[in-house]
């Protein structure tokens, strides 16, 4: 075990290495937070189309300052802009984009993730909370590409990269690729292989703070 | 002649019996039908079940609902928002039943619900504990679950515009659930900002057919809920 902790990136690098993994001509839905700051970094002349799973697509910046609108919002309930050539549908069209695979990319945060790529990002579990799920069952069951991009270990030092999720999940095997601040790690049929390790970083000691078996 | 413009909420909503299940437009504010929801309030209607994506926030619509104890349970995918207490509060007092439905699902089960589907299988919550306890089958070696429809005794909408035949157009994301509430109740009455002439809308744009409508009143400039919430309102004013 190493107890030294590096520093890795920080989440708009993480961020920008998941836009250069998202082909031109992609339609996206970004998960609410951090995934949002994928959106500042699409290399230039690639184009991507936004989802928003209430009902819009072509989904822009947020607008200027007393520019909002309270009818145009994205899935976290904050005001957005809508660009040339968006369009509005309702709830069920929404999600059959979701569910009818015709979105490519959905980025999405986790709490933790396993091996096999089961996901749980929408409930700890703790008895009296308040079950609260939106979207994200949707997404991970119907979008064809699921990156996820999280802080590779918990403000308290808890691995996020697990064996088996102890969270209630969210779905099973659903995850591509996972980006987070020490690694990019993809999800594949012998387990977690490491893409890219941030700079400095040995393999030793990103298994060190996974717990999920980890290959090069 | 038909013409489903009736002058004022009140009327709108007098018919609304004890123990029904009433669908809410709306995604957060954005199409919440907050005049037809206090109407409701005023009417007194009481063990409702409520299907709607959240429960509302602050103690002005939907929330101002929950809070006087009209509604038995909900059936939604997010009750938790910014500002959102009035539910979490009820609930953690045993108070009032919770369905958690993913939102997809809640979207498909509406539309199944209009559309005479009585149910579906779908991959969403596979796996997950939204799925115990619920059917299962395997189709090209894919694990669904299947999913019933979800039907309204009414629906409580909001719109952009209405013609006397009920022909509606939305505004924006305000959109959302609408449409497909309006087909999975028996009475959808719907609030609408502008009242237009037939024609007016040209049949292309139509987004929710008249036939799906029984009711329509004129709601010109529609409370904004998070501006009432920020001044600390509540119904009853």
């Amino acid at each position: 075990m190493v107890n030294e902790l590096k520093e890795g990136w920080d989440v708009n690098q993480m961020a920008q290495k998941v836009a250069l993994d998202i082909p031109d001509g992609s339609y996206v839905n970004l998960g609410i937070g951090i995934p949002e700051k994928v959106a500042a970094f699409v290399p230039e002349g690639r184009e991507f189309i936004y989802h928003t799973e209430n009902g819009l697509l072509g989904m822009g910046p947020v607008p200027a300052k007393g520019q909002e609108d309270p009818e145009l919002i994205n899935a976290g309930k904050k005001a957005v802009t809508a660009i040339p050539g968006a369009c509005y549908f309702h709830h069920a069209d929404s999600f059959t984009m979701i569910r009818g695979k015709h979105i490519d990319v959905c980025v999405l945060g986790a709490l933790q993730v396993a091996e096999n790529g089961d996901l749980a990002n929408w409930s700890t579990g703790e008895p009296g909370a308040i079950p609260a799920v939106g979207g994200a069952m949707d997404l991970v069951a119907g979008v064809k590409t699921i990156y996820v991009i999280t802080k590779h270990i918990t403000k308290t030092g808890e691995a996020k990269i697990v064996k088996n999720c102890s969270y209630p999940l969210t779905g099973k095997a659903v995850v591509n690729r996972i980006y987070t601040d020490l690694a990019i790690l993809d999800v594949t049929e012998k387990g977690l292989k490491v893409i890219e390790l941030a700079p400095g970083l040995s393999f030793e000691y990103l298994q060190s703070v996974t717990e999920a078996h980890i290959f090069q | 002649m038909i013409n489903k413009i009736v002058t004022n909420v009140e009327e709108a909503v007098q018919d609304i019996f004890d123990g029904a299940t009433i669908m809410i437009s709306g995604f957060g504010e954005a199409g919440s039908p907050i005049e037809l929801i206090h109407a409701l309030i005023d009417q007194g209607a009481k063990d409702l079940t409520i299907v709607s994506n959240n429960t509302g926030s602050g103690e002005v619509g939907l929330a101002a609902l929950i809070a006087h104890k009209r509604v038995k349970k909900m059936i939604c995918s997010f009750p938790r928002t910014a500002n959102s207490t009035v539910f979490p509060e009820l609930y953690k007092k045993g108070e009032i039943e919770l369905e958690l439905v993913p939102q997809g699902t809640l979207a498909e089960r509406i539309r199944a619900g209009g559309a005479g589907i009585p149910a579906f299988f779908t991959p969403t919550s596979v796996g997950t504990p939204l799925a115990e306890g619920k059917e299962t089958r395997v189709f090209d070696e894919i694990t669904y679950v299947m999913e019933n429809a979800i039907k309204a005794d009414f629906a409580l909408v909001k719109a952009l515009k209405a013609d006397r035949y009920g022909n509606l157009v939305y505004n924006k994301t305000a959109r959302n659930f609408g449409p497909i509430m309006c087909t999975a109740a028996k009475t959808a009455i719907v609030q609408a900002e502008q009242i237009v002439e037939l024609g007016d809308i040209d049949p292309e744009c139509v987004v929710t057919p008249g036939i799906f409508v029984k009711r329509v009143v004129k709601i010109t400039n529609p409370a904004q809920e998070s501006k009432l919430v920020a001044e600390n309102r509540r119904y009853p004013w």
